[in-house]
């Protein structure tokens, strides 16, 4: 045997550094998820903490604090009863009807998430502030939206478009219109037909759809903080509470809101997993 | 036929209709009637424009001009809901979410039937197609037969006037099809419901259907029993599309078809001296070794054993050639490449003008994409 032969032969057998080769990536994906993920919370977590039980309570027990978990609950709530509702009608007639421009309306819907929400809240002043387009009929009517809760749900409406039609729209495409047909030749009508067969085939996409716009309502900060005008009691949301906490030099109040916060985005990240595993089981079928 | 079975009239009887997608039109002045408690075939190739016909019926399609009525009466412009028609589609189309008897009970809950009364139903179509021990499945817990016996016995529990079905085997199996549709024969005899079944596969109609409607490019090409389709093919295309034959080249000599020296009876129809085609039947050809009068020489090409028969390729003294099929234990000395006499018994003849435009042999395969 010559030189090259003995080239050949590696340091260790190749089953060997198979495994290692496989074990230091999965080590690199570990590192990656643990540092930018889990640590994070686990340092919130345990700044929430160190201030103690009397602290956290006290500070769950602000009028400020609750008034801004209120004002997220409730932005939280019309906008999924307004993205689902229009969303599904939306993926309707993206999915079922054929017309001109059905590809454009389709590109249109992403576009919220190709936009900025600063921009959003930018887009927003620019129609409800002062000399904008629909400002002088509102003020007439004596309706305020810019600086006040309207303005706000109406950007994070925006914001939150995407999320139902984006994951409704494949289903209805995969489950086709035979069921629907079926229905209607046993009797059903429009209505029964989309509320037994339709809405029942595209429910688990449907909530998949809402976790994720539960989850961007909540968390969204950068276009609610261009409109809201951060007025304490009044337009301050969660997020917006924790911004102004640690302006103030408040940091365990910050962190104690902000860990509640990430708490329920844990219970809606499993939650989305479930309902996309459901979807993905049911797709299969 | 003694005038009409019931006092409210024909089942279903189509007048003139048309449909047009866009440009392209699928269903071309069509008009047939379906007798009470018959099943009736539409036949055709896919994108004949048959399940477009069976949509319309059902409401699912709106006819662009035409009319439909069912019992004697106009059901033109009724909904799909006012019509209480079964549909029975070809991929099941069961509720993928209910289970068997939420499946069957879809029909009568949406029409608020009460509770005790939609039990008792499902139980007895449970029954009547077998599945009974199925009930709390789910349509993906079962086999493509079940799943269609299930959408069967989901169509029939409202009572409809009529069932539809849409190439109702053709999503199955061979085997399981031969089974079903057998399953369905002793059915409808038990029933008596008044059946319209699409298919493009001839020995299904032939086997199931009182009559057949055989559809072509939109057309209705002939309406008949299936011994008339068969037997008296009325089109070149009927012909060609149900059943196989040989087709002999030939010209019209005293109501002949005559090819070189031989002819055939069956042109009487036609004119003298035009160009004409002859359609055999491979089991109206009947070969022997012993030469007799008036039949026609031949040298045996190939033999292909089908089991109890065998088809024989069999080239004229004029390079035509012709198929026979023999019951293996007439087949003796017949064998590739020796000489045999040929004796035709039977043959439908049409003028080749004709044939060729029916493009009979391009309609074999499917040439539409729409339905």
């Amino acid at each position: 045997m010559s030189e090259a032969g003995e080239l050949r032969v590696p340091v260790l057998p190749s089953g060997t550094r198979r495994k290692l080769v496989h074990g230091g990536f999965i080590a690199i994906a570990f590192l990656y998820v643990g540092i930018l993920v889990i640590a994070p919370l686990i340092g919130i977590a345990w700044a929430a903490f160190s201030a103690g039980w009397s602290t956290i309570v006290s500070t769950l027990k602000q009028p400020d604090v609750l008034h801004a978990f209120y004002l997220t609950g409730v932005i939280t709530v019309i906008t999924v009863i307004v993205t689902s509702v229009f969303g599904v009608i939306v993926a309707l007639v993206i999915a079922r009807d054929r017309f001109p421009g059905r590809a454009l309306m389709s590109a249109l819907v992403d576009l919220p998430l190709a936009v900025s929400p600063v921009i959003v809240g930018l887009m927003a002043v620019v129609l409800f502030g002062l000399g904008g387009w629909f400002e002088p009929w509102f003020t007439s009517h004596g309706i305020r939206i810019l600086f006040a809760v309207p303005s706000m749900v109406i950007v994070t409406i925006f914001i939150c478009i995407p999320f139902v039609i984006r994951e409704v729209v494949p289903v209805l495409q995969e489950v086709g219109v035979t069921e629907e047909e079926a229905a209607r030749t046993l009797g059903a009508s429009a209505f029964q037909t989309f509320f037994r067969v339709t809405l029942k085939n595209i429910r688990w996409g449907l909530l998949y759809g809402i976790a994720l716009t539960t989850a961007r309502s909540i968390g969204e900060i950068g276009a609610v903080l261009i409109v809201s005008g951060q007025i304490t009691g009044q337009t301050e949301t969660a997020t917006l509470y924790v911004l102004r906490a640690f302006d103030q030099f408040q940091d365990q109040q910050g962190y104690i809101v902000a860990l509640t916060l990430a708490l329920v985005s844990i219970v809606l990240l499993v939650l989305i997993e479930i309902f996309k595993r459901r979807q993905e089981r049911m797709q299969r079928t | 036929m003694t005038g009409p079975v019931r006092m409210t009239g024909t089942p279903i009887r189509v007048e003139n209709l048309w449909k047009r997608f866009g440009e392209f039109e699928a269903v071309k002045d069509v008009t047939f009637t379906a007798e009470a408690g018959s099943i009736t075939a539409l036949l055709g190739p896919s994108g004949s424009g048959k399940s477009t016909v069976l949509r319309m019926i059902a409401g699912l399609e709106e006819p662009t001009s035409g009319r439909i009525w069912m019992e004697g009466e106009e059901h033109t412009f009724k909904t799909v809901q006012e019509r209480r028609v079964g549909f029975v589609f070809q991929h099941f189309a069961l509720f993928r979410h209910m289970t068997v008897a939420q499946n069957v009970a879809f029909g009568l809950s949406v029409r608020k039937q009460p509770k005790a009364q939609q039990r008792e139903r499902v139980q007895d179509l449970l029954e009547l197609v077998q599945l009974t021990g199925f009930r709390d499945r789910y349509p993906d817990q079962l086999s493509g037969g079940q799943r269609q016996r299930v959408a069967l016995a989901r169509a029939l529990a409202p009572q409809p006037k009529v069932l539809l079905l849409d190439e109702p085997f053709g999503a199955l199996d061979a085997r399981v099809r031969q089974e079903l549709r057998r399953w369905l024969d002793d059915l409808h005899q038990e029933l008596g419901v008044t059946s319209l079944l699409v298919t493009h596969d001839q020995d299904e109609a032939l086997e199931l259907a009182n009559r057949i409607v055989v559809m072509h490019e939109g057309r209705v090409e002939q309406v008949g029993s299936p011994d008339q389709v068969y037997d008296e093919p009325a089109t070149p295309f009927v012909a060609g599309f149900v059943g196989s034959s040989s087709v002999l080249h030939g010209h019209v000599v005293d109501g002949h078809v005559q090819f070189g020296d031989h002819r055939v009876a069956g042109a009487g129809h036609l004119a003298e001296g035009e160009p004409a085609r002859a359609f055999i039947r491979p089991h109206d050809v009947r070969v022997t070794t012993s030469p007799q009068d008036g039949s026609l020489p031949a040298s045996v090409e190939r033999v292909v054993n089908l089991g109890w028969l065998s088809r024989v390729v069999l080239r004229l003294p004029d390079d035509q050639v012709l198929t026979a099929e023999i019951p293996n234990d007439e087949l003796s000395d017949v064998e590739v490449g020796s000489s045999v006499s040929v004796d035709l018994r039977r043959a439908k003849a049409f003028a080749s003008a004709e044939v060729e435009a029916a493009d009979v042999t391009s309609e074999m395969t499917p040439t539409a994409a729409a339905r």
